[in-house]
Order: structure tokens, then C-alpha cells, then sequence
């Protein structure tokens, strides 16, 4: 079965502010199903800018992204990839 | 800017809100300033008025994106922002939560909106980190092009402050005053209203300055001019001097900065230097208080006085209306403890539109108990509203003016009434609370010892029991001066119940002014009371003088207290005892703040004839 979460690491400078979360929420909202951030337990809808925001992810935080069927999967990949590349705010 | 060659005025008002700001003016108009009206909507008609929302969130869309498609190159930065906004315009927690609130509590889109906004914003103004506490703004700044859009044209005013303004009304009633769009003003300045008037209320709570009662500003400041309030002597400079905003500017940051060094550990328990704990909790009178008790690490709410709403309508609230605002404050602060003080209305208030309805002596008169037990219909209705809203935390109810023990019998059958029909209604609430008396009135001293069989807590309310007791209205230029929170006699009262409540294993509380002065508290510890409550902007003071102080001495000097013979005695002997700590801990850096100020006021004025 394939894998429903990825962990990743913030690595941009500020941290998911609301400039990264607004494009967090916009890949987001195109799932069939809802996709989840996770952080030290708590959990926040990925759809949300300020749920994501109430996270309080600083640079370095570590967090699971989690979706909820596998139709949402290249929503996943995509998020994934966002964080990875530092939601091209890296020089 | 093309009044530069304008002569610098000064105006002196009342200071009701400390604190300096320096902005341009914005003159309010007659019909007040983005007031966003509730009402209640038919089931019929919640489809109708969420498609209302949705189409103004879809206008605000467009509207974002011909400003963002119109936006020139080098702005190209600033429609991240933009962008950022117009996917807030959907977010779930604003768009998701408007659209439910319409659906379950029925009300319009506006109130719907205004409600979920300020959740959100209150959650992100307790935030640490510095960059999400912002982040209000931008909430703000796309909850406003929503709002702009459900209400129409009409609002086009709330446009134009789109900088930082400086408020400038002739009065603000109440509704204007709470309802303001505070992210962007800096200051208020009034022709009207004075140190206890709601506005001013409002402003302290909110931090900001306040200069009222100024008479004809409104006439003297016109739209756009650049001033200064100083809240705290009570002046508004008008076309200040290059020298005069350098001068304003460095004290504004250095007020900043003392405000700063004050309310920084006032989070932390105000534990004396021997380790013995006293609960510093905040008075309320408008639900939005509640926030700047937390904000001054307030441990709860001592006194919650609920006579605004009666006060503010010429019909008696509803109780889902009472409900609604209690459970506000209750659930906010929850699990700290609120008070809820019963209805203390005098007969003339609750009557102000029958003429032929006066007291000659409404002090004395048909007030608070006396006036709910006469309208028990108006009383119970109150209860059944505060006992639903003890379901969502921590109530306590305050009985105010008992005088006798038939009174607190009476009162407590009406709450075992309300409780069994709320229970028979299967409604929710809790009967589960712990039920107070105000001790104000003389009588209820020296019957303390029958009363406390009857109540969980005594809360002292010093104002009313220092009034009664001596005889003094403090409104009366000619004794005014004779009114002493140290006179013997006072002391006496207190330590009289200190010794019953300690006996009779139920609290005392402390709720009137004499709480709220650091002076006081060396006596207050010394005699064991339990907790204080004061207006929120002093906790911070009160807290740090607690932490200078140890229990096992305020005790033995209580021994030197009883043997002074007058008020100023005792409060010479306080100042000996404990001048060196409460100069230090309060008063220095308060008054050295405040002469400066008010040297340099003089110097401006004379400089100025």
C-alpha cells in the first residue's frame, strides 16, 4: 500500500508564514479529500492558511503531511516537493 | 502638509486613556464609525443571507484580482500579499466558520463575520512569535473588503482610514466606541465624555490614548491635520512644532518602554517574598474587557458588573442576550474563575423614561437586591442566563447591597427556583456555583457572622462601604476629602470579617478601588484577604508590590496599624515601614514619568502666551 504521509522539514527562512501557507492552502483545496499538517501532535487542515499559521512552524520545525485517501496523492507529492524546494524562496 | 505654516495649538481635556500618539486626524461623522448592526434572521431566510456572504466574498475576489492584474511592475513584491489575501478570502476558519454561524445562530452576515473575525484575531494576538501576531492585520484588512461589500456603498468611510488615524468625535456612544476598527486608530480625542464614561472604558482597556470632555475639538481639528495626544496629562497638541513631535516622539517611545518593563511579569503568580499566594483578579463592565485582563495577567474576573446592558437599551435585555455575553467572558477565560455580579441598578436608572419615578436619595434608595427582589421576574431572568453560561467554566455569582439575612434567604430561594425550571426544561447550565455577598453596606459587617452560614464568599466593595460608613459622598467638593480608604474605621470592618471568614472557613475578596492601590496592600496582606480584583491596568503594579512583600510581616505590623488613631496615621506609618519598597516598586518610575510630563505641558503653555 502506498505510503499516506511524508515527513519533511521546514527549511525556509521564515518558517511557514503566510505567504508559504497560502500556497500550501491552494494546492490543498484541489484534493478530493482533506489533507493534514502535523506538528508535535497537533494537527492543522492544509486547506487553511491560518489553521496552518496556528502551527507556529519555524525554520527547522519537522512535520507530517498526511492525506486521507490515495486519490490525493499527487496533492501529496506536490506539497512535499513546495517544502522541499523551499516554496522557492531560497536564493 | 499644507499646514506647516500653522501655529502649534494646545488643548487640555480630561486624561482618560494614558499613553502618546502622534497621527493625522480623522473626524467622525455624526453617524459614528463602522457600527455593524445585529440582528436575528428566519430560518427561511439563513440560505438567502449566506448566499448574501458568499457574493460579497466573490466580489471581494474579483475586486483583489483587478488589483493585482492593475498592479505595476515594481510592485510586483506586493502582490504576494495580495495573493496571500485572496486565498484567505476562502479560508475555512474565516469563510467555513461565517457561513456556519449564520446557519446556527441565525444572525446576519455582518454580525456573523464580525464574530468569527474576532475569534480569529484574538487567537493570533495571543500567539508568541511576533510575525503571526500580525497576521491579525491581514484578517482584518480582507475581513474589511468582505464587510465593505455586505454593507454597501454606505461604508465607503471605513475606505478612507486606510492609514493609522487619530479619532476625532464629538462622542462616541458606546456601540461606536466597540465596535471601531482598532487595528488602525491610534488615539481618540472627544468633545464629550469623561473618565468613566464607556468610551474611555474601552479606550484603557484597549491601550489607547485618550484625551475626552475637550469641549469644541471638533471645531478646531479638521480632517488630515497632523496631532498628538498625550492621555496621560490630558492634552492634544494640534500642528506641533518640529520640536515639539521630537520631544513627543522620545517620550512616547520611553512610556512605551515602562508600560513594557511593568507588564512583563505580571503573567507569573503573585507570590509573597515568603511564598504565600493571593489571586489578582480584574473588574469588568464590558464583555471585551475580559481580554485586557488576560492581557495584564489577571487571574480571573473578581467582578463582573452587569448593568450595561441594562443600561444601554430602553428595554430589559432578553436572556439569550445576557446569556450570550456572559458565556463570551466565561468561556474566554475559562478555567479561571468570573464573578458575575446580579443587576446593580438604582430605581432611577431602570426607570430614566418615567419622569415622574425619583429618588430623592437614590443611594439610600431601591437599588440592586432591594430592586431584584421587587421585579423578581427581572431577577430571575439574569440568573437563569448566568447558571446556563456557568455550563461553558468558572462562574460565581455576586449578590451587591445586602443589608440583611432575610435578603440573602430570599435570594438564594429564587436561584433553587431558576436552577429546578432550567433542570425541568432540560436546559443546559450549572447549578454547581459558588454563591457571594457584597459586603458594602455597614449592617452586613456586624452581621457577618449570621450571613456567612449562608454564602460560599464575602467580596468587599470598598467604594459603597467606605461611602456608607462614613457618611461621605465623594461626588461632594465640600467632603470629598474625607473620604479615606485608611481610616481606622475601615480597617477595623476589614479585619472584623477577615476574623469571621476565617472562622467560618468561607473566602474573602476585595473587588473596590482600595484594592487596586499598591499602598494598600501591606494592610490587605496583614489581614488576609484572599483575593483582589481591580480595574485590569492596575494588576500589573499590584502583582509586582505582592512579590516585595512577606505575610509574617504585614501581620506584626498590623499590631503598629491598630495603634494609630487616624487615617493619615496609618498611612504615614505605611510609608515608613514600606516607603522604601513601594517608591521603588511603583511609585518612582510612575511619578518621575508623570512630572516630567507635566513640567514640560507647563513649559509648552507658557511658551505658547
Amino acid at each position: 500500500m502506498t505510503e499516506l504521509s511524508r515527513d519533511v522539514i521546514v527549511i525556509n527562512e521564515l518558517g511557514l508564514h503566510a505567504r508559504s501557507a497560502a500556497k500550501i492552502a491552494e494546492i490543498a483545496r484541489k484534493a478530493n479529500y482533506n489533507v493534514w499538517i502535523i506538528k508535535d501532535k497537533k494537527k492543522a487542515d492544509a486547506s487553511s492558511i491560518l489553521d496552518i499559521l496556528t502551527l507556529e512552524c519555524a525554520k527547522g520545525s519537522k512535520i507530517t503531511l498526511k492525506i486521507d485517501d490515495q486519490s490525493d496523492l499527487d496533492i501529496l507529492n506536490n506539497t512535499v516537493k513546495q517544502f522541499e524546494t523551499g516554496f522557492g524562496e531560497l536564493s | 502638509m499644507t499646514d506647516t505654516g500653522s501655529r502649534e495649538i494646545i488643548l487640555t481635556g480630561i486624561n482618560v486613556s494614558p499613553g502618546i500618539c502622534i497621527g493625522k486626524a480623522y473626524l467622525v461623522d455624526i453617524e459614528g464609525v463602522d457600527v455593524v448592526k445585529k440582528y436575528f434572521i428566519s430560518e427561511d431566510d439563513v440560505q438567502d443571507e449566506i448566499k448574501r456572504f458568499k457574493s460579497a466574498v466573490n466580489k471581494a475576489k474579483q475586486q483583489m484580482l483587478t488589483i493585482i492584474t492593475n498592479a505595476p511592475e515594481e510592485l510586483r513584491d506586493h502582490t504576494y500579499i495580495l495573493e496571500t489575501h485572496k486565498t484567505l478570502l476562502k479560508d475555512k476558519m474565516l469563510y467555513g466558520r461565517t457561513i456556519e454561524t449564520i446557519k446556527n445562530e441565525k444572525v446576519n452576515a455582518e454580525w456573523a463575520l464580525k464574530k468569527v473575525v474576532s475569534d480569529v484575531k484574538s487567537m493570533f494576538k495571543n500567539m508568541s512569535d511576533s510575525y503571526l501576531k500580525e497576521r491579525a492585520t491581514d484578517i482584518v484588512y480582507v475581513s474589511d473588503r468582505i464587510m465593505r461589500n455586505l454593507v454597501g456603498a454606505e461604508s465607503e468611510k471605513i475606505a478612507d482610514i486606510d492609514k493609522r488615524v487619530i479619532l476625532v468625535a464629538n462622542d462616541l456612544s458606546p456601540a461606536e466606541a466597540s465596535q471601531i476598527n482598532l487595528e488602525r486608530i491610534k488615539g481618540f480625542v472627544t468633545d464629550r465624555g469623561g473618565k468613566t464614561s464607556h468610551t474611555s472604558i474601552i479606550a484603557r482597556t484597549l491601550e489607547i490614548p485618550a484625551v475626552m470632555g475637550l469641549g469644541n475639538a471638533t471645531n478646531i481639528i479638521k480632517n488630515d491635520n497632523l496631532i498628538i495626544i498625550d492621555g496621560t496629562v490630558g492634552t492634544v497638541i494640534i500642528h506641533p512644532t518640529e520640536e515639539t513631535l521630537l520631544e513627543y516622539g522620545v517620550r512616547s517611545a520611553k512610556y512605551e518602554e515602562l508600560k513594557a518593563a511593568i507588564t512583563r511579569d505580571s503573567y507569573l503568580q503573585a507570590e509573597t517574598a515568603d511564598g504565600f499566594q493571593l489571586k489578582v483578579m480584574g473588574n469588568i463592565e464590558l464583555p471585551e474587557e475580559v481580554v485586557s485582563v488576560i492581557d495584564y495577567g489577571g487571574d480571573g474576573i473578581g467582578l463582573y458588573r452587569t448593568e450595561f446592558q441594562y443600561l444601554s437599551s430602553p428595554i430589559l435585555p432578553k436572556e439569550y442576550e445576557l446569556f450570550d455575553k456572559y458565556k463570551d467572558v466565561v468561556e474566554v477565560i475559562a478555567p479561571k474563575p468570573v464573578t458575575i455580579r446580579t443587576l446593580d441598578i438604582n430605581g432611577d436608572k431602570a426607570f430614566s423614561n418615567n419622569p415622574d419615578y425619583m429618588e430623592a436619595n437614590p443611594a439610600l434608595g431601591l437599588r440592586a437586591i432591594r430592586y431584584c427582589l421587587k421585579n423578581p421576574d427581572v431577577f430571575r431572568t439574569q440568573l437563569r442566563a448566568i447558571l446556563r453560561a456557568a455550563a461553558f467554566g468558572n462562574v460565581r455569582i455576586l449578590i451587591p447591597m445586602i443589608s440583611s439575612y432575610e435578603e440573602v434567604l430570599e435570594t438564594k430561594r429564587i436561584l433553587d427556583e431558576v436552577a429546578d425550571a432550567l433542570d425541568k426544561e432540560g436546559t443546559l447550565f450549572n447549578r454547581n456555583v459558588e454563591l457571594g455577598i457584597m459586603i458594602e453596606v455597614p449592617s452586613a459587617v456586624i452581621i457577618a457572622d449570621i450571613l456567612a452560614g449562608e454564602v460560599d464568599f464575602f467580596s468587599l466593595g470598598t467604594n459603597d462601604l467606605i461611602q456608607y460608613s462614613l457618611a461621605i459622598d465623594r461626588g461632594n467638593r465640600n467632603v470629598a476629602h474625607l473620604y479615606h480608604s485608611l481610616h481606622p474605621a475601615i480597617i477595623r470592618m476589614i479585619k472584623q470579617l477577615a476574623d469571621v471568614a476565617r472562622n467560618k472557613g468561607i473566602k474573602l475578596f476585595m473587588c473596590g478601588e482600595m484594592a487596586s492601590d499598591p499602598i494598600n496592600l501591606p494592610i490587605l496582606l496583614g489581614l488576609g484577604i484572599d483575593e483582589l480584583s481591580m480595574n485590569p491596568q492596575s494588576i500589573p503594579a499590584v502583582k509586582s508590590m505582592i512579590r516585595a512583600l512577606k505575610v509574617e510581616d504585614a501581620r506584626a505590623f498590623m499590631k503598629d496599624v491598630f495603634k494609630q488613631n487616624t487615617a493619615s496615621g496609618v498611612e504615614e506609618l505605611i510609608r515608613e515601614t514600606y516607603g522604601s519598597i513601594l517608591f521603588e516598586k511603583v511609585y518612582a518610575r510612575r511619578k518621575a514619568f508623570g512630572d516630567r510630563a507635566q513640567k514640560n505641558y507647563y513649559r509648552k503653555q507658557k511658551g505658547q502666551t
